[in-house]
């Protein structure tokens, strides 16, 4: 199932990106653009899921008891190291049938879970003792002390590791096209199949304008979420292995980790 | 096991050319982000500037910026460049934000210090500013070169050689241990990558390398 092959008048590869997108009969059908952003949502949706479930309790809880934390860091850092085409093709091929989906779904997420773990545990440990203890001794139950002041105080690093994770989850469902799976990476690995660089170039673009309106409606999140009276300071502990949080979103300053050069 | 042994020569030459692709973008990216660092923490509107460039470059997926390049470097699709450029641009969006923490994170009365001693301002930016930013810029770094190693093999869907040639061609082959042989040789580079960046800082700060001494050692 792909796309009957636009007709070029342009012989720049932008000329033909820009044709391929203006074409009407791709943005049509099963295999046109919305059906293919609504695929590429709807894995990336599924993902960030099944990884939300498996790492936010685990943040919770090592956030909250301190227990684990160096287990979740170095498992974190191994983690992203893995390269996640290899992992998907791997699962690929372990699979019983060839065409399914949880191969690559097991695959990204493996490489959704580390920032939302970190940035869960880290969002939780830094919350300041004081507040806690404080907490503590007006009577709450450590139930209530984990829901009521270490996740609302925490809530700012938490998204920030969150939002990482989507972004990292929508670039690299593009990846998946080359498994045999829909979603936007298709026009870039069926153009690229047939030489049709206006495809090729028309889905990049696509893809790129996904992330940043993504990136962008979870940036207004973030604000919005956030308690106004925790909007200016937050930081992180500064034990946590480099950049294993929200580091890659771009959103987060690892300014916690700038305290070593001084002496 | 078999399989690896009988094609060492290969792994060899795409570890090789995976290598290039992941460090050459390294250096490039200290290169061109310490001097944005620098004028970003000296003009605030720039800087603003600069980082949200950078975040937004940053956002864009990389099977996308490999397929976009060509058209605007004018490249052939299957050049190592792509890649490298690619690689580079997200190096820059990442350290530039680090490299300006580091450097504002410098103690101000230092920074006074050696102007008193008669240090000029592109002088100390060298000898004082830039060596007390050094572990900041690591941290940095040691992010950047685990994600660029990982992020190399990607290159394997536009037919660019690297330790990722093993994944698409493990899949094509249905042949499992081919795709794990990939996958540990990248963990490996990764790994070797890191201690080699862990050394080098130890090297570039000297000042750290001597161990605390404790205050029950200065009673004594």
């Amino acid at each position: 199932m792909s796309l009957a092959a636009t007709n070029y008048s342009a012989s720049n590869p932008f000329g033909q990106g820009l044709q391929w997108l203006k074409d009407p009969a791709n943005w049509q059908g099963a295999a046109g653009i919305p059906a293919r952003i609504i695929e590429h949502l709807g894995y990336s949706g599924l993902v960030l899921l099944i990884s939300l479930v498996i790492a936010v309790p685990v943040g919770l809880y090592v956030g909250h008891t301190g227990k684990g934390r160096v287990v979740v860091v170095s498992l974190s850092g191994l983690l992203r190291a893995l390269p996640t085409l290899g992992i998907m093709t791997l699962f690929a091929l372990m699979a019983t049938s060839t065409l399914s989906l949880m191969p690559a779904i097991w695959a990204l997420v493996l490489l959704a879970v580390p920032p939302i773990l970190t940035g869960t545990y880290a969002g939780i440990s830094a919350v300041e003792p004081g507040i806690v203890d404080s907490a503590r001794s007006m009577g709450m139950t450590e139930w209530q002390v984990l829901l009521r002041v270490e996740v609302p105080n925490g809530l700012a690093v938490m998204l920030g590791g969150f939002r990482s994770a989507v972004l990292q989850v929508v670039a690299t469902v593009a990846v998946v096209a080359f498994i045999s799976l829909g979603g936007l990476g298709r026009f870039i690995i069926d153009g690229l199949a047939v030489q049709d660089y206006g495809q090729v170039l028309g889905g990049a673009v696509v893809i790129a304008v996904l992330a940043i309106v993504i990136d962008g409606l979870l940036a207004l999140l973030q604000r919005f979420a956030v308690s106004p009276g925790l909007q200016v300071s937050r930081h992180i502990p500064a034990d946590i292995a480099p950049g294993s949080e929200q580091l890659a979103s771009g959103s987060e300053p690892f300014a916690a980790r700038t305290t070593g050069g001084t002496p | 096991m078999e399989w690896f042994l009988a094609n060492v020569p290969q792994v060899l030459s795409l570890t090789g050319s995976h290598l290039v692709q992941a460090v050459v973008p390294l250096v490039l990216s200290v290169i061109i982000a310490i001097p944005l660092a620098q004028l970003a923490r000296l003009n605030k509107g720039l800087g603003a500037f600069i980082l949200s460039v950078g975040s937004l470059l940053y956002t864009i997926p990389s099977l996308a910026l490999f397929v976009i390049l060509p058209g605007i470097l004018g490249t052939k699709i299957l050049d190592f460049a792509n890649i490298v450029v690619a690689l580079t641009i997200y190096a820059v969006a990442l350290l530039v934000r680090s490299t300006l923490d580091a450097l504002n994170s410098v103690d101000d009365g230092v920074r006074q210090a050696a102007t008193a001693m008669g240090y000029k301002p592109f002088q100390r930016f060298l000898a004082v500013d830039l060596p007390l930013s050094v572990p900041v810029l690591f941290a940095g770094l040691r992010v950047i070169s685990v994600s660029n190693i990982s992020l190399v093999t990607v290159g394997a869907l536009l037919g660019i050689p690297s330790l990722g040639f093993f994944f698409t061609d493990g899949l094509q082959r249905n042949f499992p241990t081919e795709i794990l042989v990939g996958i540990v040789g990248t963990l490996v580079l990764a790994m070797l990558m890191d201690v080699v960046l862990v050394l080098l800082q130890r090297l570039l700060t000297p000042w750290l390398r001597t161990r605390p001494t404790t205050t029950a050692e200065v009673a004594a």
